[in-house]
């Protein structure tokens, strides 16, 4: 559902990444690891339409109504409603709106494109409070303004939450273990794994190998200096975990 | 048509002119003009003298220059002083009008006929320099409150308006109140007696029609001891390249324990792209907390009119009372507001409370001026300020000048203020979650107004919102 080809992208003429490329099937979890700096949260970036990045060359293709179809031009709001979800690092406060407000009329926006019958504000607030227990969250957040005064896990909860009301194709998570304690760690998990179906794909993008001990990744690719310079299955993470990732960095710097 | 010309066109939807056949009196300012608007309103003396008396003094003023913007000659001598649509025979009913007057309302969302009312809500219908009627005036009545015409109420109730006319805002206080005490023609009266609380919303509907013509609203509010009254004001033009004047006097009167509640959507015709055409809005509004615990509040969405010049203000006289300033004023294109409030604090423990939000799109300016005064017998004063700035693009300015001024050492005076951008992480945010820019432009300045919207009556809150989506609709860089 997702082919990245040769991808080059640069912010301010910096280049970031470098002729990535990658593909996730429908039902695949990918990890994207990498140390700090490598160009990770950029990719997912990237594939999601941020303004700020220029692709130099290469192209993403995502698959719409059945077919693959190169989606550079599209703006990040028609992104989304093909199904690219991106769950921030740092999410975003926006003063004086609701997050039910904000939730629901990211989700009547997507089902208008979908096709899908929208919501009104009643059975709305029924359907997302149907999510709440997944991450042990309350429905005083619904009440509360995007993100303004919610700590670092009630914000990274919120994001996964948005992600189950949307239900994405394709889900990529920056960097969503950041900051969590180990609790606040499972709840984020079990709510990724929740979405994970046959047709739902998760890219995770992640410093660390302890949020992979909750959600299996089918493939881990290892980000450096923007480029993949491996992949493996799960056991790769495992190995980073145990060795860190200068034996990989050397390997690729003696390589090439 | 093209898309893009549709669209501009679309931009004002309350554009439109009615074709109607007109009464106007002679262009031009002098004695003459004065004196024909008051034979012709059925004037007591007094009122015509009170008109000349204003006409002499404004004619030894010069127009204000202390403006942060430039301020077009006007060339008062080149307009319609009143115009009025024609009629065979008096109107015995709302119902009698001519039926284009009727369709025009109806078009504004504000039918008049009987059985298509609105319920909940009286509105007197003002069209050009007459009003035309006053929906549920006799229901209104019967509970006392009086609710009609200012030119109805200086013939029908005269000892009432001659006690409280221009006791609020003599003619002497700017150039403009001046002219309108000379020149007034029409606007509401409402008179809401001891006790009661008026049983539904009140409000008035401006509308100009008539080119080349300045509206001269003047509006009468008393409510006496314990009564309380939610009253409301729209406004609308057509869409001309012609700048057209509208200069009101608004007078609010809370005796003891009463209570007003003045909330205005202003949106005149701002003209177009180019900042030409639009209304100018030269606006005096006050109101006089007179009686203890009284209290006044204004909440206004300025979000027409080339240029607003307009400061809702309170003079909190009677102790424990209480005003009230909640604005939000979004300029977009070449548009100019400069509004603000002044809270006087005369008596003792008075409370005023100033919420501004002002957006400013494109190459237009936003301008908050207030004034926080607290006279030397205001112990115990209390005054809170927040004025916020939000600029979307960067080619529009927004500028505060609040004065205070403290002569009663026990006074509490908070003042807090911001200036903000639409950030480039809240739109991406937003888009990011299938909403699109436009929409995302409005969700973050709704969510930036929410202090003021909430203020509002819930179908005038709905109006605002939709309002403000509309003018921020191309926006969008």
């Amino acid at each position: 559902m997702l082919q990245v080809k040769d991808l080059s992208a640069s912010v301010e003429e910096n280049e970031i990444l470098k002729k990535i490329n990658f593909s996730v099937k429908p039902g695949e979890i990918h990890a994207i690891m990498g140390p700090n700096g490598s160009g990770k949260s950029t990719l997912s970036k990237v594939i999601a339409g941020h303004p700020d990045y220029e692709v130099k060359s290469g192209s993403v293709e995502f698959s719409i109504n059945g077919k693959m179809t190169d989606i550079g031009e599209l703006e990040p709001s028609d992104r989304a409603r093909e199904g690219i979800f991106l769950g921030f690092q740092y999410p975003v406060e926006i003063p004086g709106v609701t997050n039910i407000n904000f939730m629901h009329e990211s989700f009547n926006a997507l089902c208008e494109h979908q096709g899908a019958d929208t919501m009104n504000e009643k059975d709305f607030r029924e359907y997302v409070k149907s999510k709440l227990p997944i991450l042990e969250m309350s429905e005083a957040f619904l009440d509360r303004p995007v993100n303004e005064g919610f700590s670092g896990g009630e914000k990274k909860k919120n994001e996964i939450l948005q992600m189950l009301i949307l239900n994405p194709k394709l889900a990529l998570l920056d960097e969503t273990d950041s900051g969590l304690d180990i609790d606040a760690l499972k709840t984020v998990a079990n709510g990724v794994n929740t979405l994970k179906s046959k047709y739902n794909s998760v890219v995770l993008v992640t410093h660390y190998q302890r949020l992979l001990d909750y959600i299996t990744p089918d493939f881990v690719h290892v980000l450096y200096n923007g480029q993949i310079i491996r992949t493996g299955d799960k056991s790769l993470a495992l190995e980073l975990e145990e060795k860190g990732y200068d034996w990989l960095i050397e390997e690729h710097n003696a390589n090439s | 048509m093209s898309d893009i010309e549709e669209k501009m066109n679309e931009e004002y939807k309350w554009g439109f002119e009615s074709n109607i056949e007109m009464e106007e009196f002679p262009k031009g300012l002098n004695e003459d003009i004065i004196r024909l608007i008051s034979s012709k309103k059925n004037e007591p003396d007094w009122l015509l003298e009170s008109r000349l008396k204003a006409f002499e003094h404004w004619k030894t003023l010069k127009h204000p220059n202390w403006q942060y913007f430039d301020v077009p000659e006007i060339d008062f001598q080149d307009l319609y002083y009143y115009a009025k649509p024609k009629t065979k025979n008096a109107i015995a009913s709302l119902e009698d009008l001519d039926p284009e007057l009727l369709a025009t309302f109806e078009k504004l969302g504000i039918p008049l006929q009987e059985q298509k009312r609105i319920s909940g809500v009286a509105v007197d219908a003002v069209f050009d320099s007459v009003s035309l009627g006053t929906t549920w005036k006799d229901d209104l009545l019967k509970v006392g409150v009086i609710f009609c015409s200012i030119s109805e109420a200086v013939v029908e109730y005269p000892d009432l308006v001659k006690k409280y006319l221009g006791t609020v805002i003599p003619h002497t206080d700017n150039y403009y109140a001046a002219l309108n005490s000379a020149v007034f023609t029409d606007g509401s009266f409402v008179y809401i007696p001891k006790g009661v609380t008026c049983p539904m919303d009140l409000s008035t509907y401006f509308r100009i029609n008539a080119k080349e013509t300045g509206q001269f609203e003047r509006t009468l509010i008393i409510a006496e001891e314990g009564s309380f009254v939610n009253y409301l004001e729209g406004c609308t033009a057509p869409q001309r390249d012609e700048n057209q004047l509208h200069a009101a006097i608004v007078e609010l009167i809370a005796l003891d324990n009463a209570e007003i509640k003045y909330s205005t959507v202003q949106n005149w015709y701002a003209g177009n792209k180019d900042g030409i055409g639009g209304i100018y809005n030269f606006v005096t509004k006050r109101g006089i907390c007179k009686g203890v615990n009284s209290k006044i509040s204004w909440t206004q969405v300025e979000a027409g009119s080339a240029i607003t010049w307009k400061y809702p203000s309170c003079i909190l006289i009677g102790d424990n009372s209480e005003g009230a300033f909640y604005s939000v004023a979004l300029t977009n294109n070449k548009m100019k507001a400069d509004t603000g409030t002044k809270m006087i604090h005369i008596g003792k423990n008075t409370k005023s409370t100033i919420i501004s939000k002002g957006i400013s799109a494109e190459e237009s300016q936003g301008i908050y001026r207030g004034e926080v005064k607290i006279m030397p017998s205001a112990t115990g004063a209390r005054n809170y300020s927040q004025c916020d700035s939000m600029l979307i693009g960067d080619k529009c300015a927004a500028n505060t000048f609040p004065y205070i001024d403290v002569k009663n050492s026990s006074a509490t005076v908070e003042h807090e203020a911001s200036t903000s951008k639409i950030s480039a992480d809240q739109m991406f945010y937003l888009q990011s979650r299938g909403i699109d820019a436009e929409k995302a432009i409005s969700l973050i300045v709704n969510g930036f107004c929410k202090d003021v919207f909430k203020t509002l009556p819930l179908e005038f809150s709905v109006e605002a919102v939709k309002l403000i989506e509309m003018k921020l609709e191309n926006s969008v860089g």
